[in-house]
């Protein structure tokens, strides 16, 4: 990576640089002729004597005013002509600027992919986010005028000094008398502002260090009440931006008053200088007039020159801080990611994995490993036990090549693996470590890690879409950044041993069984909603599931259990809200919690003469909250039960029962009514049992809620998914499809029992594996957050034994599950593997399964017990 | 049955019959109504328990394992509680109850029971005195078997 700015400006655009030049100077004509026109208009054409005219122009004559014209005429096409190369001159600059901004920022990025691991312990998270991100964002800017922009004004500068030289030698050294002085102290003094500029860039990225340590340790800073010392740190390096900023600007403004002052000091030189000559009579008046405006002139150059000085210093420093931070020593070689081998060999059943000599040292006391020899062959299981800093942490990560040996070699089949390309490593052999990640993305795109090497095939495209790709990775290229497109399908099935997308999610369903995630993903994919035009086959069946629960509950006398969704009845179970709409809602425009808000829904109350019953239920059901929960503790648990008043509200309701108590709802403020509206929609017969909501406003409820659905308005079409007896509701999940109903309030069991009779349905139409599959689609939260730890550790060894690998590595990659999970599991995935297995396990009773263990202690292997080879 | 009716049913039982009537409707607006169908295991002896009900139609039947089987020991009807032990103190259920017929039932949960005590010493005096009274009852019967005992 280039040290400078400008080498990494001239390598990779120097022939739009040279271009954006050519185009300013062209475009410096036309500056110029615009006063000039101004200046004939005035003085020819407004002022001209008539003896002056007729004016002959290329042969044709003009009169006075028709010569005002031409001028004007001319004068607006100049006008237009200056917009138009400023505009098409800024394009291309912000252009040139993006384009060298993004081939900076993924230069960047694909550092960060190639940084040795043992660097991550020492940068932190919130140190190189926003250097990728904020940091270079002002290089964009600057990178359009790093040419262009200098050689103009020094141009510019060029042409008023000559124009000054060939008036008068004297007063043209009398113009520039400043330069020298200027040119030698600035940069003296912008040196220490250079310094200071660092010393700003590195403070700032403390801060976002410890901003983001303080989020990682969030529960460490509240558990241990340290956050006034936290607060007290972060205070101190605000502090130290505020030195830092301060004495910068300090600086900045002498820098600028020296300037000003000797910018100043030049005139002063004409008029002395040029004033003692014109009296001398050796310059003409005329002459020190003329002088002095072109100075005038030149002056604003060199202020753009100075100026762009110090932008250029501050880009440099910006630039060169950003680059020195993402070139630690030990980077993989970028070829041994970016080129595709030709082939990529399968690691041999029969090859010798042979570890010799291995150590790693991570500093100067801390060595892990140390002369560690071990040889097995590629198909064996091995496990590898030994009590913790002991070695065994380390040897799997060497292994993988996730850390580079400093001495010895890790060699298979001969080869000593640390020349091996990344994709032989990463699609012949797997690893999963005791914290392996998963992506904010869907159960399936985390399983097909692994499989995603390079783009495989282009999707269907029509023709826009195709130029639209096309016109994407030009762009791409002209910014070296690659040229491979994210939208194509990456996921390579041939590894999965699948033949396309369909069995691909077979092949999964299977890999779920060996890690004993099945279940998981069932209910995953029950909770969840599908997409109908997906997945109509599973729509369908959900439809008849529907059914089939319904016949089952009546068989078994059990239809208590479940109330049903009846267009024609009111739903106990429900809340008047769902009632009234009686769907899912979809999208924005509509909210359970503001329904009393709403225009439309209003209205329609209105229609079935409601709203007053409506207003008096909630004045009644208030009353009752306000009498009981009075002296109840606002953090009460109690409160989140009777979901329908909170805590804070209930002095807002006092006021309102007030006002209520002395004359009627209409005392009462827009918003008073809709916090009393809002009481009765939340309200559920079954479960509160207030007896407020009788059989005849149930029956209206019912009533309007036909004239909901039927009036519905144009901006709420499509913002709700009515409930329909006979169609599958995209919006809810595939469960709440087939329960088609509320599971009714206070039945011992209902729900477990309900939830069984479900599960019977669902094998009972063989939908299981169906929904499994939909479960896929399962999406698992930042960092598997929406998992838990042992689910996140399935889904890992998942994703190795996806790709099916001939080495699997595994590093104590069982650790969140409790000690049966992890005997099952280790059996299964052993037998699962179809190549060998290199385990560190952290439970030598486990070791039993394997064909060979290794034990190591103090960073050397102590003993091998079993192994065909011995 | 309505609120106003469970209050009066909670107000049958012992354990409440002095508390103010606005703890009682908090109680009984905080409890859920739970209906058992016909041969339901209400609890089971051993298991942990999270909830007292007060029965509020049906009957109730009390089981214990002994080594020679299940025997009843009692049989529990409407404004009845029962399951109190377990939510007072951390033990398992120490009886088994079962309905033949189906029964309703407030079901008290052991966190709203709590908080209720919390909330009124005179429902915790009234339960030490029950306590009290079962305690000396059960002596009772212990001096009686004892004597029983040392006659044969």
């Amino acid at each position: 990576m280039d040290r400078s700015i400008y080498g990494f400006i001239f390598r990779h655009s120097k022939a739009q640089q040279v271009f954006l030049l050519a185009i300013t100077c062209a475009a410096f004509p036309f500056i110029y002729l615009q006063p000039d026109l101004v200046k004939r208009i005035v003085n020819d054409a407004i002022g001209g004597s008539v003896s002056d005219f007729p004016k002959d122009i290329m042969s044709f004559e003009f009169e006075q005013v028709a010569y005002l014209v031409l001028m004007c005429c001319a004068f607006l096409v100049i006008v237009l002509i200056n917009g138009a190369f400023k505009y098409y001159i800024n394009v291309s600059k912000g252009r040139l600027g993006e384009r060298m901004l993004r081939r900076l920022r993924y230069t960047l990025y694909g550092r960060v992919l190639r940084f040795p691991q043992p660097h991550f312990k020492r940068v932190s998270q919130g140190e190189i986010i926003p250097m990728i991100t904020q940091e270079v964002e002002p290089l964009g800017g600057f990178i359009g005028d790093a040419l262009a922009q200098p050689v103009f004004q020094a141009g510019m500068l060029i042409t008023f000094l000559t124009f000054i030289i060939v008036q008068d030698l004297y007063m043209g050294l009398a113009a520039i008398a400043m330069f020298p002085i200027q040119g030698f102290i600035i940069p003296k003094l912008q040196r220490k502002v250079n310094a200071l500029g660092k010393q700003r860039v590195q403070a700032v990225r403390r801060v976002s260090e410890r901003i983001s340590e303080s989020i990682n340790g969030i529960q460490e800073v509240r558990a241990n009440d340290a956050s006034n010392l936290m607060r007290a740190e972060f205070a101190s390096h605000l502090g130290r931006i505020y030195a830092i900023r301060y004495e910068i600007y300090h600086r900045k403004f002498v820098i600028k008053f020296i300037n000003n002052f000797l910018a100043q000091f030049t005139p002063f030189l004409f008029y002395l200088i040029g004033g003692y000559l014109a009296i001398q009579g050796d310059l003409s008046i005329g002459a020190l007039i003329g002088v002095i405006s072109a100075h005038k002139d030149m002056n604003a150059p060199w202020k753009e020159l100075l100026a762009f000085y110090q932008q250029y210093m501050d880009a440099k420093i910006k630039y060169e801080q950003v680059v020195e931070q993402f070139d630690p020593p030990g980077m993989l070689d970028e070829k041994l990611q970016l080129e595709e081998p030709e082939t990529v060999p399968a690691i041999q059943p029969d090859a010798e994995v042979a570890v010799q000599n291995l150590t790693y040292q991570e500093d100067e006391t801390t060595i892990p490993i140390q002369s560690f020899n071990l040889s097995f062959r590629a198909n064996e299981k091995l496990a590898v036990i030994g009590a913790a800093g002991g070695g065994k942490d380390e040897f799997p990560m060497l292994l993988a090549r996730l850390l580079a040996p400093t001495g010895g070699r890790v060699a298979i089949g001969g080869q000593d693996i640390k020349d091996w390309p990344e994709a032989y490593l990463g699609r012949r052999m797997a690893y999963v470590g005791p914290a392996a990640y998963l992506f904010s993305d869907s159960v399936r795109a985390n399983l097909t890690f692994g499989l995603k090497h390079r783009p495989l095939r282009e999707p269907e495209l029509d023709e826009d879409a195709k130029r639209d790709r096309t016109d994407r990775l030009a762009e791409n290229a002209r910014a070296g950044n690659t040229e491979e497109d994210f939208d194509d399908d990456w996921v390579d099935y041939e590894a999965l041993g699948a033949d396309g997308p369909v069995d691909a999610d077979e092949k999964l369903i299977d890999v779920l069984a060996h890690v004993d995630l099945t279940r998981d993903v069932y209910s995953f994919g029950l909770r969840g909603a599908i997409d109908p035009a997906k997945r109509p086959a599973l729509a369908e069946q959900a439809l008849e599931a529907r059914k089939r629960l319904n016949g089952r509950l009546e068989e078994e006398n059990l239809h208590d259990l479940v109330e049903p969704y009846d267009p024609e009845s009111y739903n106990a179970n429900a809340t008047l809200g769902e009632n009234l709409l009686f769907g899912t809602i979809v999208a924005g425009g509509l909210d359970m919690e503001t329904l009393g808000d709403h225009a439309y829904v209003l209205d329609v109350l209105g229609q079935v003469e409601l709203t007053d019953d409506l207003l008096r239920i909630g004045n009644e059901a208030a009353a009752l909250m306000v009498e009981l929960f009075a002296d109840v503790e606002p953090g009460d648990p109690m409160f989140e039960q009777y979901g329908f008043i909170k805590a804070e509200a209930l002095p807002d309701y006092q006021t309102i029962l007030t006002k209520m108590a002395r004359g009627s709802a209409d005392s009462l403020s827009e918003q008073e009514r809709a916090m009393l509206l809002a009481i009765p929609f939340k309200l559920i017969p079954a479960r509160h049992r207030l007896g407020l909501i009788t059989d005849d406003i149930r029956e209206r409820v019912v009533q309007a809620r036909k004239i909901f659905r039927e009036n519905l308005p144009e901006d709420l079409a499509g913002a709700i998914e009515f409930f329909d007896p006979a169609r599958y509701n995209a919006a809810a999940s595939v469960q709440d499809n087939i329960l088609f109903g509320k599971i009714a309030y206070g039945e011992a069991d209902g729900p477990e029992t309900v939830g069984r009779m479900i599960d019977e349905v669902v094998e009972e139409l063989s939908m299981r594996h169906d929904i499994v599959a939909a479960g896929l689609d399962f999406q698992v939260g930042i960092g598997g957050s929406r998992l838990s730890g042992a689910q996140r550790q399935k889904i890992a060894i998942a994703r190795a034994l996806a790709k099916r690998p001939d080495i699997l590595v595994l590093n104590a990659a069982t650790d969140a599950m409790d000690s049966r999970t992890r005997a099952a599991l280790t059996a299964s995935v052993l037998e699962a593997a179809p190549g060998g297995v290199v385990w560190s396990i952290g439970d030598p009773d486990q070791a039993e399964a394997f064909d060979r263990v290794a034990e190591v202690e103090g960073g050397r292997v102590a003993n091998v017990t079993g192994g065909a080879a011995g | 049955m309505s609120l106003a009716e469970e209050v009066e049913l909670l107000r049958g039982i012992p354990l409440f019959e002095r508390m103010d009537a606005s703890k009682l409707k908090l109680l009984a607006i905080s409890s859920d109504r739970v209906t058992f169908r016909p041969n339901a295991v209400m609890m089971k002896q051993g298991d942990d328990g999270d909830a007292a009900y007060v029965i509020i139609n049906g009957k109730g039947q009390v089981l214990i394992d002994t080594p020679g089987g299940e025997i009843q020991v009692a049989e529990m009807g409407a404004g009845q509680i029962v399951g109190e032990i377990a939510i007072l103190i951390d033990i398992p259920r120490t009886a088994t109850v079962k309905t033949a017929d189906g029964l309703t039932a407030l079901k008290i949960s052991k966190e709203n029971f709590i908080r209720l005590l919390h909330g009124s010493p005179q429902v915790a005096v009234e339960i030490i005195r029950v306590l009290a009274s079962r305690l000396e009852n059960t002596n009772a019967q212990l001096r009686e078997a004892v004597s029983a005992a040392q006659k044969d």
